[in-house]
């Protein structure tokens, strides 16, 4: 086989593999639409409890999502500097992205955990129940995400940008931007509209 | 080139954190009220949700054939079938929903009591 018929063969196996894994986000992506549904039929089941607009503060959230979305921005910019194979900025981007993520997972952790101290956990509701499985799921997937890029990170520092590395980076970073899309969708349908109705 | 992908990096960052931060002020400041509020703020999600799609995935610069934006199309089918499908059927169905009381039919062949 010569040199040429191999890489375009290794380049086209990257394609594939970096399809299946937008396959897999898709099948995420139905997974969330049952939780987002779950959470849109029983919005209003508060059983006597606290709706939305009297638990959520909204500019705590509205932080949290700049967080998250400039996590996103500099997953882009790692991405980027992957592919023109610069060590440094990988580990630099890659490193705020982590560094975002668990501020992030900290303020979400914080929110959960003052509402369960205030008697509001998922026990309390239909509403509450629906709240707290559609937003843990998302940070069970940020969670799995940071540890993730922990071993990625580790991995770039010891073997430096191989492809095989490149490749997995490029995954890490599509799976990023698909959890910032979702909290997108949490924000305007748990926060603002939760708060605004 | 490389410069051109930064350059789509940051537009689709700012036009992401626009987007956030007019949806916040609509609910904060009280821009608009019922419906028309939630309309515009699903419109406004929605609009995020592509400027993501194009900006951060690159979904509009795919080679053809486009599987990738194929398997989306796909997902998204699902997606609103499952979400407005369960709201359609909710919103028809009296169980569960204690602001509104059942049907007297459903109270007398389920033994329903509220």
């Amino acid at each position: 086989m010569s040199e040429e018929t191999a890489v375009s063969e290794r380049q086209a196996n990257e394609t594939k593999t970096i399809f299946g894994f937008w396959v897999y986000l898709m099948t995420d992506c139905v997974l969330f639409a049952s939780l987002f549904a779950t959470f849109a039929v029983l919005r209003n089941s508060t059983y006597g409890g606290p709706a939305g607009n009297e638990l959520f503060s909204l500019p705590f959230v509205l932080i949290e999502t700049l967080v998250l979305l400039t996590s996103s921005f500099t997953a882009g910019l790692g991405i980027l500097a992957a592919r023109s194979r610069d060590k440094q900025r990988v580990l630099l981007f890659f490193g705020l992205t982590m560094l975002l993520g668990i501020f992030f997972l900290t303020m979400e952790i914080t929110e959960f955990h003052k509402l369960y101290l205030e008697g509001n956990s998922w026990r309390r509701s239909g509403f509450l129940s629906a709240f707290f499985t559609l937003v843990g799921t998302h940070g069970a997937h940020i969670t799995s995400g940071l540890i993730w890029m922990a071993v990625m990170l580790v991995k770039v520092a010891r073997s430096g940008l191989t492809s095989a590395t490149v490749k997995r980076l490029t995954m890490l970073s599509l799976f990023w931007h698909f959890l910032d899309i979702i909290w997108i969708f949490i924000f305007t349908i748990v926060y603002l509209m939760g708060t605004a109705v | 080139m490389k410069k051109l992908e930064t350059r789509r990096y940051i537009s689709g960052f700012a036009l992401s954190l626009g987007l956030t931060l007019v949806a916040y002020l609509f609910v904060v400041q009280g821009w608009a009220h019922g419906w028309t509020l939630i309309y515009v703020l699903a419109a406004l999600a929605i609009i995020q949700l592509f400027v993501q799609l194009m900006f951060f995935l690159h979904l509009g610069r795919e080679a053809k054939p486009r599987w990738n934006l194929t398997v989306l199309s796909f997902a998204a089918i699902i997606v609103s079938i499952l979400v407005f499908g369960s709201l359609w059927i909710m919103k028809n169905l009296s169980y569960g929903h204690t602001h509104t009381p059942p049907p007297a039919a459903i109270i007398k062949d389920e033994g329903y009591k509220p």
